[in-house]
């Protein structure tokens, strides 16, 4: 079993170091997710890029369950971390997804990515309380705190939530909890892509527990969550068919289900598309999660482009789910917004310390 | 209520001319009555909610749509004119203040409900909207927008978005930030960023999140999109009232470690009670030392699984009697009392200073013991009504500025209630904002690398400062003389102030 430490000192004076030294850093947690961010890697440029490996700085800091609040350092498992909020009852609202090892609190709120439950529990962001970070220019900071309302300042914390450690390399996050349902069960119902969306959004008119769906391939599946009586009586009015699956929500948000695994004889890539959830494509071949406002498919990258239109054109978008997912300027950012995403990383990062093959700063030109 | 509080002060390098030019440019770019010049017009726009801290803006802009928000802050851009953006001015900490120098930039014209999309349960509105409007005018579908501050027949939902604001259902469904999916922001140059939309995520960094209680520092808001949440089938309502506020504080703590949420629960002292009571005969009980309500909703099974539960709870920390609202009259007056607390309290004193700290709720029954003691060192009378669930104090400090002495001894209570906030991991403000009335209590809370940071934050999206200048963060040179900075080399910050 690792050791907790506070290397929190260590990890400014890299910072420094690095700036010193006109380096880049690579902040590096578990490595769960560096699919999403790797052919960045080597386009850094003229500049050495050093790996700064989180792992060592882990440990729970403070955790009363009564504030439903834990504050914990970056480099912190997320298995070890969610292990000891179940022992109290309580977990993560935002079920973070960890795709290829354990995953650290840091790298999951870094990624910003949320499980099947974000519309009704929330996202990363929407957990997120405050955090200390590492500036680029080596300097430790604090926003926000452990407390649920607070306005006291910029809501610095909340923009780390998916910024990919360009802005700040995180030391601690505080996080929001929610207590374990006391019930959970899981409905199937069989039903083709358009009459799953229509009732996923019959649904969300209505003050129902539910806590998660997924749709694929004929089926619909529903969580529900709350006090039995409540769930009993939901079940009861929604009819479908129980469900006996064991795990099908871990795996859905671990990407472990064969949807995401066997991508057939000749794998296309993955893509992600976020949408206004009622939105009636593309839904053809996708797996729908979030009752319809995430759907995932695959799709040749040379198809990419009409994908991303057509996913412009509802108002969402469609982007692919590898190398190029992690922050980055691209058709993916208004020029409007890159401009200030570029000023912002100046403000965080003048000398481009953090991550910098990463930074929306960049534009496709660099 | 009359605290006086010195906002920043004027800057030199800032202060301008009050140019012709500039007047006639804005003139031209504002429909005819969308421009006040006239001193005695412009004087309803002398302060927001804080009304102690007033100074008459040079001249308010009334634009009615997006194009001539933009054409107001380009001209305010080229000319070194500040601007200070305000909703209906119904916030507490004067973050609406204007500048004499200045245009009040009034976005109140831009008050259409542009859509309301059923089939995602969002609505689009334009940023002058009333908060409660939203909710009536979705109604009649079974739906509405949760976060319900307590100015919510009048304050606008673009002012709710630059307070991040809570309300009396915050701890259930959250802030102002979780329930606003999208905005559209006009930067000082003009740019339009349009952040989010009927999605839950968007690619590049979250400056939607950013944008939530920014203060109007980093642009002008002139569209928001709202979640649409299912109302709640049923409700319950309790009431319990104890002999001592100890142990109704360490009730609220569990209640919430049993892994209930309510929807409200809110804590009132023995001064706010009695007060209520002579006031609006709530039916609260007079020889109670505190009393929490606490609203249960959701769907019936629920509801009544957790009223067992919370009855169970209170009587276990001694509740000497608890009563459940036999209906929504019950309910209502239950209510009531809460919500004419400030009121009520109002009647008590010529004066009342109401701060707005937030503490871990752990630390309620000390802290709650904490500022009795500092109010009688002071020789002032505290109020206390608050959102005890979500640990959001409102001591209301009670003085009467005509007594020499008094407002300048409720001043240095308050500014010590929120240190001792600070002290136990809380924050100066939880929902009213720093503006500039909190200005001091930020030197407090946060160090001289992080103000720098928020300096530098800002500046990245108005480079020119000209973006409601001197709100919500505190120059350095300002904390350098409160002295109130943090201590550094490892020292507690505020080592007078003992631990608990």
């Amino acid at each position: 079993m690792a050791v907790d430490a506070d290397l929190s000192e260590a990890l400014c004076d890299a910072v420094r170091r690095a700036q010193a030294a006109g380096e880049s850093l690579r902040i590096v947690g578990s490595g769960s997710k560096s699919f999403l961010t790797r052919g960045r890697e080597s386009t850094a440029g003229v500049r050495v890029s050093r790996l700064l490996s989180m792992t060592e700085h882990r440990g729970i800091i403070d955790y009363r369950p009564e504030e439903l609040v834990v504050t914990a350092r970056a480099g912190t498992p997320l298995p070890e971390l969610e292990d000891a909020l179940a022992q109290r009852g309580q977990r993560l609202p935002f079920e973070p997804p960890r795709f290829r090892g354990p995953g650290t609190l840091g790298g999951a709120v870094a990624c910003g990515l949320s499980g099947p439950g974000r519309p009704w529990r929330g996202a990363v962001r929407d957990a997120v309380l405050g955090v200390e970070l590492v500036n680029g220019a080596g300097e430790h900071l604090r926003f926000g705190g452990q407390v649920m309302k607070n306005v006291a300042g910029y809501d610095v914390s909340r923009l780390q939530v998916g910024a990919f450690g360009t802005l700040g390399l995180l030391l601690t996050v505080s996080v929001k909890l929610l207590p374990a349902p006391p019930s959970e069960r899981t409905l199937v119902f069989d039903l083709d892509a358009v009459s799953a969306l229509e009732r996923c959004r019959g649904w969300a008119r209505r003050p129902l527990p539910i806590s998660a769906t997924c749709y694929w391939d004929g089926r619909l599946r529903l969580r529900l969550s709350g006090a039995e009586a409540a769930v009993a009586d939901a079940a009861a009015e929604l009819g479908g068919e129980a469900s006996g699956e064991e795990g099908f929500w871990r795996a859905l948000r671990d990407h472990r289900l064969e949807f995401f695994t066997d991508g057939g004889p000749e794998p296309r890539p993955l893509w992600r598309c976020s949408l206004p959830p009622a939105a009636r494509t593309p839904l053809e071949g996708c797996l729908v999660t979030w009752a319809g406002g995430e759907r995932w498919l695959r799709r040749a990258a040379a198809d990419g482009a009409g994908l991303e239109a057509a996913a412009r054109d509802c108002g969402g978008h469609a982007r692919l789910f590898g190398g190029d997912f992690g922050m980055r300027a691209g058709p993916h950012i208004p020029a409007a917004e890159a401009v200030y995403a570029g000023r912002l990383k100046q403000a965080f990062d003048p000398t481009g310390v953090l991550n910098p093959e990463l930074s929306a700063a960049l534009s496709d030109a660099d | 209520m009359t605290p006086r509080v010195p906002g920043e002060s004027t800057s030199p390098i800032i202060a301008r001319m009050k140019s012709p030019i500039v007047q006639s440019l804005l003139q031209a770019a504002l429909p005819a009555a969308g421009l006040i010049a006239d001193p005695r017009a412009t004087k309803p726009f002398e302060s927001d909610g804080l009304t102690a801290i007033r100074e008459q803006p040079w001249l308010v802009a009334l634009p009615e749509t997006e194009e001539q928000v933009i054409a107001v802050l380009r001209i305010c851009r080229d000319h070194g004119v500040p601007v200070v953006p305000r909703g209906a001015g119904t916030g507490l900490s004067g973050g609406a203040r204007p500048r004499a120098d200045g245009v009040l930039l009034g976005l109140s014209k831009l008050s259409r409900i542009l859509e309301v999309d059923l089939d995602n349960c969002v609505a689009r509105v334009e940023p002058g909207v009333r908060n409660l409007a939203i909710s009536e005018a979705v109604a009649e579908h079974g739906l509405y927008y949760a976060p319900d501050p307590s100015s919510q027949i009048a304050c606008s939902i673009g002012g709710n978005v630059a307070e991040n604001s809570g309300g009396v259902h915050c701890l259930k469904y959250g802030l102002t930030v979780h329930n606003v999916l999208g905005v559209r922001l006009v930067t000082l140059d003009g740019d339009v960023l349009v952040l989010g939309g009927k999605t839950l995520d968007s690619p590049g960094y979250d400056l939607l999140a950013l944008t939530m209680g920014s203060e109007g520092m980093l642009g002008v808001v002139t569209e928001v999109t709202v979640k649409l949440l299912p109302m709640p089938p049923d409700k319950r309502v309790l009431l319990a009232a104890f002999a001592s506020v100890a142990p109704a504080a360490d009730a609220v703590s569990a209640i919430i470690a049993a892994g209930i949420i309510p929807a409200g629960l809110e804590m009132m002292d023995r001064l706010a009670i009695q007060a209520a009571e002579d006031f609006v005969h709530a039916g609260y009980p007079r020889d109670a030392d505190a009393i929490l309500l606490c609203e249960l909703d959701g769907v019936t099974a629920e509801v009544e699984a957790d009223l067992d539960r919370v009855r169970q709870l209170l009587e276990q920390h001694g509740a000497f009697s608890i009563r459940v609202a036999a209906d929504a009259t019950e309910q209502a007056r239950l209510w009531l009392g809460r919500k004419a607390a400030f009121p009520a309290v109002g009647r008590l004193s010529p004066d009342y200073y109401c701060m707005d700290g937030t503490i871990p709720r752990a630390h309620l029954a000390a802290v709650l013991a904490r500022i009795t003691q500092l109010a009688e060192e002071h020789q002032l009378a505290v109020a206390n009504v608050f959102h005890a669930g979500d640990g959001n104090l409102h001591p209301l400090i009670l003085y009467d500025a005509n007594v020499a002495g008094q407002l300048e001894r409720a001043e240095t209570l308050g500014g010590r209630i929120l240190e001792l906030c600070v002290a136990v991991g809380g924050t100066v403000t939880g929902e009213h904002g720093v503006g500039v009335e909190k200005l001091d209590a930020m030197c407090g809370q946060f160090d001289a690398p992080a103000l720098a940071q928020m300096h530098r934050l800002k500046q990245a999206f108005d480079p020119r400062g000209l973006m409601n200048p001197g709100k919500a963060v505190p120059t350095l040179g300002r904390c350098a003389e409160v002295g109130g900075m943090h201590v550094h080399g490892g020292r507690l910050p505020f080592p007078h102030l003992p631990r608990f």
